[in-house]
C-alpha cells in the first residue's frame, strides 16, 4: 500500500501514537499533509536515489556513488552524492523566496524575491564538477574524523542560474570585498534556531567568475531538494562544501568569511605538510580552495572477468578543481609502465572531462587498472595516500579496479 | 390408495422446516461475511514492532541503531544519538584521545551536554569497540563480487 494513500487515513490519534506526542493544531492540519515525522524513511525513495547508493548517515543525510555509478557524462540526480551538516529545511515556500545580499562591503542591503532573480539577470548554464573535501577520507591512516567517504562524493552536473557576478555588481560592492559568505535555511542538529549547521564562502575573485552561479535548475529541472531547491550557490572545482544550499543571503565581507565551519579544522589542512598523526593547532591550518587533479574509472565496474584475448574497454572522468587535465593515463602493471587514454576537452571550464582507452592482457591472471590525471600545470595524482592532514581532505590517489583475465 | 391429508401436511412442514433452516444458514453467512471486521492497516504498521524490538540484538550487533553490543551502549545511543544518527559514530575510529576531543568539540559547537558519570563508561565503549587500526599507505581492493564480463 502507498504511504501517501495509507497516511490519509490514520487519525490524529494514531499519528499521535507513532509520533509520541500530540499533535498541536492538528484539526488545522490540510487533509493531504502529514507531518515530516511520519514521511517516508526510505531514503532512496525520499530523495529519489538509486539504491545501489550508499548511505554513510541519516542524520543529516548523508549519502555517495560507487565508481561504477558514476559513467554519465552528466551526472543524474539518482546517482548524486548528498553531503548535508544540518537538517533539510521543510516547508519551502517558492513565491516567497528571496535572496539577501548584505556584509560590510556593500553599498547598501538589497533583497531580491526568486521570480526577480530569474527575471532581471541573463540566464547560464555549466557542467560544474562538485567534490566533496573529504571525498576518500576513508582511506587516512590514521583514520580521520567525520563521514567515511570511499571515491563517490563527486558530481558534474548541468548546473542553470545567473552569475553571482551579475547580482553583485548590481547590488554594488566597495573595492575593500575580501570574501562572500553564504547562509542558508538549513537548521542546525540541535533545534538550536542560533546556530546554523554551514556558512562557508570563496574569495571574491572565485565569487566573481563567470561560471560562479545562483543556480535554480540542475540537469533541466528545479534543484532536487536535497540539493539545493530552489537556489544554490555553485562554486565548480573547489570543495562543494562553498556551493551553500538552499540559499537565503550572500554577505560581501571585507575580511575572510567566519561563517560557520570557515574556521577551526573545517575544509582546511596543515598551512605546512605534517607527519601521519601530528596534531596540528588550529592557526597552522589553511583553507581548502581549489581541488586537487583526480580521476576516476567508471566502468567497468571493479570485479570484471574477462575471457582470455579480450580486450578491456574502459571510460572515466577526469578533474583538476579550478585547472583543466592535461594527460590521462592508467597502468595494468602496479605503475611500472603507463599507457595514455583518449581524453575529451571539458564541455566548459570546470566541468570533468572524458576518457576512455582500450587495454590488452598479456596472460591469464590477476590486474588492477589503475589510472593516473595530470593537471595542466604537470600535477599528477599519487599513487599512495597524499599528506596526511587531521581532517582526511583531498585525497586524490589514483583509483583502481580489479579485474581478472580467466 | 389415497394419501392421509394429515400425512401430506406433515411432509409440508418438514420440508418447510428444512427450508427454513437453510435459509437461515445462507443469510447468517452472508450476514457474517458482510459484517466480518476488515483487519485494520493501522495494526500492521511496523512502527509498534521497532519500539517492541528497541533492544533486539543479532550476532553482537544492536539492530536498532548498528552500535556493537557491549558495557557502555545505553548510555552511549541516550548521549549520542539525540542529534546525530549512530552511523556518524560507527562509522569513525579514533583512539580513547581522539573520542574525548571529538566530545569536548561537540560540547564547545554543538550543544551537546555535560556527560557527567556517563562520559566514563561511554569512551571506556568507544575506544574499545571503535579503536583505530593501521590501514598502511594503500590497502589491497576488495572486490564484493567478481562477475563476467561480455
Amino acid at each position: 500500500m502507498e504511504r501517501r494513500k495509507f497516511t490519509q487515513k490514520l487519525s490524529l490519534a494514531t499519528m499521535a501514537g507513532i509520533l509520541g506526542t500530540e499533535v498541536v493544531f492538528g484539526h488545522k492540519m490540510p487533509q493531504n499533509y502529514f507531518p515530516v515525522g511520519l514521511q517516508d524513511p526510505d531514503p532512496f525513495k525520499l530523495f529519489n536515489k538509486d539504491k545501489e547508493m550508499v548511505v554513510l548517515n541519516d542524520k543529516p543525510w548523508n549519502m555517495e556513488a560507487k565508481a561504477h555509478l558514476l559513467n554519465d557524462d552528466i551526472t543524474p540526480n539518482k546517482y548524486m552524492f548528498i553531503r548535508n551538516n544540518g537538517k533539510i529545511p521543510e516547508n519551502i515556500d517558492v513565491s516567497k523566496w528571496t535572496l539577501t545580499i548584505d556584509g560590510e562591503s556593500v553599498k547598501n542591503p538589497k533583497t531580491y524575491a526568486l521570480d526577480e532573480l530569474k527575471r532581471r539577470f541573463t540566464k547560464h548554464t555549466y557542467q560544474l564538477t562538485l567534490e566533496c573535501g573529504g571525498n576518500g577520507r576513508s582511506e587516512f591512516n590514521p583514520p580521520a574524523k567525520g563521514n567515511q567517504w570511499t571515491v563517490g562524493a563527486v558530481s558534474c552536473a548541468e548546473w542553470t542560474g545567473v552569475q553571482l557576478r551579475d547580482v553583485l555588481e548590481d547590488v554594488g560592492i566597495n573595492p575593500d570585498a575580501v570574501y562572500i559568505g553564504y547562509h542558508a535555511a538549513d537548521t542546525h542538529l540541535s533545534g538550536d534556531p542560533r546556530k546554523e549547521p554551514i556558512s562557508r564562502g570563496v574569495p571574491i575573485a572565485k565569487a566573481m567568475q563567470n561560471e560562479t552561479l545562483l543556480a535554480f535548475s540542475m540537469n533541466g529541472k528545479d534543484i532536487p531538494l536535497a540539493h539545493g531547491f530552489p537556489l544554490r550557490l555553485v562554486c565548480g572545482g573547489w570543495p562543494a562544501s562553498t556551493s551553500g544550499k538552499w540559499l537565503t543571503r550572500i554577505s560581501v565581507r571585507n575580511k575572510v568569511h567566519d561563517g560557520e565551519k570557515m574556521g577551526g579544522s573545517s575544509y582546511r589542512v596543515p598551512c605546512e605538510t605534517v607527519a601521519p598523526g601530528t596534531k596540528v593547532d588550529d592557526e597552522n591550518m589553511c583553507i581548502i580552495e581549489s581541488m586537487p587533479v583526480k580521476s576516476l574509472i567508471t566502468f567497468p565496474k571493479s570485479g570484471a572477468l574477462i575471457k582470455n584475448g579480450q580486450t578491456l574497454q574502459i571510460n572515466g572522468h577526469a578533474w583538476a578543481g579550478e585547472l583543466e587535465v592535461s594527460k590521462m593515463e592508467y597502468s595494468i602493471d602496479f605503475g611500472s609502465t603507463w599507457h595514455n587514454c583518449s581524453l575529451k576537452e571539458p564541455s566548459n571550464r570546470l566541468a570533468w572531462q572524458h576518457f576512455k582507452a582500450s587495454i590488452s592482457f598479456p596472460k591469464k591472471g590477476y590486474y588492477e587498472v589503475w589510472a593516473r590525471a595530470t593537471d595542466s600545470q604537470g600535477q599528477s595524482q599519487p599513487m599512495v595516500l597524499p599528506g596526511w592532514n587531521p581532517k582526511g581532505y583531498l585525497n586524490n590517489a589514483c583509483h583502481r579496479i580489479a579485474v581478472k583475465m580467466v | 390408495m389415497k394419501p392421509n391429508f394429515e400425512e401430506q401436511i406433515k411432509a409440508f412442514v418438514s420440508v418447510l422446516a428444512i427450508f427454513l433452516l437453510l435459509m437461515l444458514v445462507l443469510f447468517g453467512g452472508l450476514f457474517y461475511v458482510a459484517n466480518r471486521k476488515p483487519k485494520s492497516h493501522v495494526e500492521e504498521v511496523p512502527v509498534e514492532d521497532s519500539v517492541e524490538d528497541f533492544d533486539k540484538v543479532e550476532n553482537g550487533i544492536h539492530v536498532a541503531t548498528g552500535f556493537i553490543d557491549d558495557k557502555g551502549m545505553q548510555a552511549t545511543i541516550q548521549n549520542c544519538t539525540a542529534c546525530h544518527s549512530a552511523k556518524l559514530v560507527t562509522q569513525n575510529r579514533m583512539s580513547r584521545e581522539g573520542w574525548k576531543a571529538t566530545i569536548v568539540w561537540m560540547q564547545e559547537t554543538q550543544n551537546l551536554w555535560d556527560l557527567g558519570t556517563n562520559e566514563e563508561p561511554i569512551l571506556n565503549y568507544l575506544s574499545k569497540n571503535y579503536a583505530p587500526t593501521d590501514k598502511g599507505r594503500r590497502q589491497n581492493l576488495e572486490v564484493a563480487e567478481w562477475y563476467e564480463l561480455n
